[in-house]
């Protein structure tokens, strides 16, 4: 596989260093829930979802438990539906579990406007009532236009607003790594 | 990536890719019906108005539960009770409902073309639910979601559609469907319910239902529309009943695993026996289900269509 950085790419963390934070991630949700009773982790669609599979198969190594796993698409609730001209392809949620009083990590690649997020809460709160929603996400490239914070972050990152952050994952047939890409 | 269209007319119209996109946002969209709370705001703010000029309680519930698990605001106009009774015509109703900035118009209408006629006047989506003998694509669209549901597939199936093809919309609509999704389709029937020159669509004809119905992976059963045809094409329902009704004992001709369809209302005993209408392989209410996943696929493709500032997020 090709490792280096396309010619307008510039590379942020590298397939290691996502890996490491990704175990780092593990760790800081395990302390602060004090372990998995009552918790899951719901990935939004595609990249959170395979951040959320990674991070559950490293809680499972440390905890030798399997936690409730869910994917969440967020197409039928984003606020932009009515005013874009290219209209997003719906995929599917697949919540196998009820999550009303479980702990729900939810589980993003980039978290920048906070849109994304606030159509995860929603689309959530319509399939129960949790406990408590928990934040993970792997950059936080700032330019917030919602107050939503996370609770466990990869890493912050500085960016230009017209700048594209894109994660890349070994699921797409990709190398994993996070890059700026600049048109 | 949305349909690209303003209306959804015919299945004629649609390519097999588009069917396909349906069929798709549709099957992600059934999640929604299994929910505690079965509703999405993906068409908040948007109005659908569902103009039925024929009697039909099953499609246009489906068409109004599809609106409102998108959030849409509903009216259901009946003519009875509209200007229409008053010499309106249907293209002046449509542009006065269009005023009321209504988004889709869902028509029902006894004429083939009307819903293509009021298409061309009016800037809101037209989704054709049912136009005389001509085409009810929705109806063909929820078929072939049930049968690759069932079925995993459509392509290399033996589909047998069976009663008055020559005046189905839903033969017409099912036909163009399954062809384009590469099924094999047999249709079956008296010879004065066959339309002549129906083999250049691609079907082969039978009369004999016990030969159409051999290798069959789907029987898809059509109701003998009595109110219509009077006794001009049947010398009596008995005979047609004798003749071409869905009995278990037909039903072991087809394939073991083989799944009876009908779009409904059924006529007990008629077209199908009340022991394969109320059997496992009859899977009519599941084609009820799927109705409204497939009408909120089309409503939500639809809505992405036409003019539209470019988000600025």
């Amino acid at each position: 596989m090709n490792t280096s950085p396309r010619p307008h790419e510039r590379l942020l963390m590298d397939g290691q260093e996502m890996s490491r934070t990704l175990t780092r991630i593990s760790h800081e949700i395990l302390e602060r829930n004090k372990g998995i009773e009552g918790l899951a982790l719901v990935g939004i669609r595609t990249g959170g979802v395979f951040l959320a599979q990674r991070l559950a198969a490293r809680i499972q190594q440390i905890e030798k438990r399997d936690v409730p796993l869910g994917e969440l698409d967020i197409t039928l609730y984003r606020d932009d539906l009515s005013i874009r001209k290219d209209q997003p392809e719906i995929r599917k949620t697949t919540i196998p579990f009820h999550i009303s009083n479980l702990k729900i990590v939810l589980v993003d690649d980039v978290l920048f406007t906070g849109r994304t997020i606030r159509a995860a809460l929603d689309g959530l709160m319509d399939l129960g009532r949790p406990a408590e929603i928990q934040l993970a996400v792997l950059v936080d490239r700032g330019h917030r236009q919602l107050p939503i914070r996370a609770n466990y972050v990869g890493k912050s990152i500085p960016t230009a607003r017209e700048e594209n952050v894109q994660v890349f994952f070994e699921e797409l047939g990709q190398d994993d790594r996070v890059s700026i890409l600049t048109p | 990536m949305g349909l690209e269209r303003k209306d959804l007319l015919t299945i004629a119209a649609l390519t097999a890719e588009q069917i396909q996109l349906i069929l798709t946002t549709a099957e992600s969209l059934k999640e929604v019906g299994g929910r505690d709370i079965k509703k999405v705001p993906a068409l908040r703010g948007k109005t659908v108005v569902n103009l039925f000029f024929e009697p039909s309680t099953r499609t246009r519930t489906s068409f109004e539960l599809a609106a409102k698990r998108l959030s849409a605001d509903v009216i259901n106009f009946s003519p009875s009770t509209s200007s229409m009774v008053k010499g309106e015509t249907l293209v002046d109703t449509a542009r006065n409902i269009e005023a009321m900035q209504a988004d889709i118009i869902v028509l029902r209408h006894p004429s083939p073309g009307a819903a293509e006629n009021l298409a061309r006047s009016v800037k809101s989506s037209v989704i054709n639910a049912g136009d005389g003998w001509h085409e009810h694509p929705t109806q063909a669209l929820l078929d072939v979601f049930t049968i690759k549901e069932k079925k995993g597939r459509i392509s290399g199936l033996m589909v047998v559609i069976v009663g008055d093809i020559a005046h189905s919309r839903v033969a017409r609509s099912n036909i163009l469907a399954l062809t384009k999704l590469g099924a094999e389709v047999r249709v079956v029937a008296p010879p004065t319910m066959i339309p002549i020159g129906l083999e250049h669509f691609g079907v082969t004809v039978f009369y004999n239902l016990d030969e159409a119905l051999i290798g069959a992976d789907v029987i898809i059963m059509l109701r003998l529309q009595r109110e219509r045809l009077g006794q001009a094409l049947l010398p009596s329902l008995r005979e047609y009943a004798k003749l071409f009704c869905l009995t278990p004992e037909r039903l072991k001709l087809a394939k073991q695993d083989a799944i009876v369809m009908h779009p409904g209302p059924l006529n007990r005993g008629v077209e199908i026996s009340p022991s394969v209408a109320d059997s496992k392989v009859a899977v009519i209410l599941d084609q009820v289900t799927n109705g409204v996943s497939v009408r909120m696929a089309l409503m939500y493709l639809l809505s992405g269509s036409g003019e539209r500032s470019t988000l600025n997020e």
